[in-house]
């Protein structure tokens, strides 16, 4: 095992408290961060079952404040901020000037102001891009002194209405304004899991306090890095930096469901030309589920070969599924062969396997939306 | 019969002219949940060295290495349908593979037990 420099790497405000509850600590994205507490295959099913706790404090959490700032962003963001209600969020990606994906992001519209949640290795010069970037008048601020946790699971909503009362009454993608043990704290109804779940903003100096208080339920365990890997995969989530980056598009990552109708119509965000023509005639592209036969992981790097043993793509993520018992993977392929049924090859350090384009999710998203009319 | 040990986490449980292979405790839990691995055919000949088997946790995937020369007797036929059992028991069921043992000299250069968890301590 390598010696790692770890002068640079920062710490969570939870790191005593991750230790404390045995957690194994790792770099990742410039911090010291929990990989596993009991075990990464017990944590994943436990979140299914029951309520797992993150610590996500390592992702940027922004808000924008400014004249017409939804309509600012939307010089950035491909998605229909305009229409956003107070208190409801969405998925959206920060693109470059030729539609590449700088970062995944989630926008909320809070009141007079939008916040914003960005991943934590990329938060630094998405800060940059949208201050450079940003129409004059738009205030960015980086919440440094905020934590973030998630708590997901079919019982997450059980735990947090006893500790934060009303949090039952959000749906999927909205949030509000709360009090959880004593300390403020913006809950929304979202996650990264698949699971229904909730996302927790706390001030920093209280995350422990609040850790505690969710921790106290019988139903909560805490949930490292490795499984909150094997959930979103499993919820065909990509990652970014392994599965989405700037090489690729919104269309090429099967991510179209967040450009809505009037950016489609009315483009103005950046490559809108581009990605709008992917939409209609398909990207060169396109990012598939998989998956693989036998019990042997492939993972990010390995090729993917057609019938004749040519290279068609490459793998961006792939694990052994605990829920399915058997290994799932993400990657690219060219688009004549995204189409679900067909049958692949896969090449992994000169062994060959094989493997079936399969819709994601791998397994079914239980989310907590209102009835349609609702 | 003794128990070597390598400084890639490989234990050697040598009697007479054969010797058992497998991985650490410690080798095991850093890995985390094993969810695959793959052992060398019957009749394989391996250097001192070689990559002599995989073993994949949900994580990463790492090669068992050939501690000393020899041919493979058999592979642990258990380890297919149920990899954990290195999980569970890494130094007695969750064996990898069996070997002879081409040249006994080989083994000099490796730890003993006591040797070995003390330098693990110091990881």
């Amino acid at each position: 095992m390598a010696e790692t420099d770890t002068a640079d790497i920062q710490t969570l405000a939870l790191d005593a408290w991750h230790r404390d509850h045995g957690a194994r600590m790792v770099p990742f994205a410039g911090y010291h961060m929990p990989v596993q507490y009991d075990g990464v295959i017990a944590e994943h099913l436990w979140t299914r079952t029951e309520a797992g706790l993150f610590d996500v404090s390592h992702m940027g959490q922004l808000t924008f404040h400014g004249d017409n700032v939804d309509m600012a962003l939307e010089t950035l963001l491909p998605g229909d901020l305009q229409i956003l209600k107070d208190g409801r969020l969405r998925y959206s990606m920060l693109l470059d000037e030729s539609g590449g994906i700088i970062d995944d992001l989630m926008a909320t519209r809070r009141r007079d102001h939008f916040y914003v949640v960005v991943n934590g290795a990329t938060k630094n010069g998405d800060i940059e891009e949208f201050e450079r970037r940003l129409p004059r008048g738009i205030v960015v601020d980086h919440w440094k002194e905020q934590a973030l946790l998630a708590l997901q699971g079919p019982r997450a909503a059980e735990v947090l209405e006893a500790l934060a009362p009303g949090i039952a009454e959000l749906s999927f993608m909205q949030g509000g304004q709360f009090e959880i043990a004593g300390t403020p704290a913006w809950i929304s109804r979202s996650g990264y899991t698949g699971e229904d779940g909730y996302e927790i903003s706390i001030a920093a100096r209280a995350a422990a306090s609040v850790a505690d208080a969710l921790l106290a339920h019988e139903a909560v365990k805490p949930i490292g890095l490795g499984a909150r890997d094997s959930l979103r995969l499993e919820a065909g989530l990509p990652l970014y930096g392994h599965d989405l980056d700037r090489e690729t598009t919104p269309v090429m990552a099967d991510l179209q469901f967040a450009i809505g109708k009037r950016r489609r119509a009315d483009g103005g965000f950046p490559g809108a030309s581009r990605i709008v023509g992917e939409i209609d005639q398909g990207s060169v592209q396109r990012r598939i589920g998989l998956n693989v036969e036998g019990r042997q992981p492939v993972r990010e790097g390995a090729l993917i070969l057609n019938g004749e043993g040519n290279e068609i793509g490459r793998i961006t993520s792939g694990t052994f599924s605990p829920s399915l018992q058997r290994p799932i993977a993400m990657g690219y392929v060219a688009s004549a062969q995204a189409e679900p049924g067909t049958a692949l090859k896969l090449e992994q350090r000169g062994k060959i396997f094989d493997a079936v384009v399969t819709p994601m999710p791998f397994v079914p998203h239980r989310y907590h939306r209102k009835p349609a009319g609702a | 019969m003794t128990t070597y040990f390598t400084g890639e986490h490989e234990w050697i449980k040598v009697e007479g002219d054969t010797a058992t292979i497998g991985i650490s405790d410690h080798a095991q839990n850093a890995l985390g949940d094993i969810v695959f691995a793959e052992v060398p055919e019957q009749g394989r000949a391996l250097n001192k060295g070689d990559e002599a088997a995989v073993v994949e946790s949900v994580k990463a995937a790492s090669d068992v290495y050939a501690p000393v020369a020899g041919e493979v007797i058999m592979g642990n036929p258990a380890l297919a349908d149920d990899p954990a059992l290195i999980n569970r028991d890494p130094e007695g069921e969750g064996w990898f593979f069996k070997m002879t043992l081409a040249d006994a000299g080989e083994l000099d250069g490796l730890m003993d037990q006591a040797a070995y968890r003390e330098w693990v301590k110091t990881l």
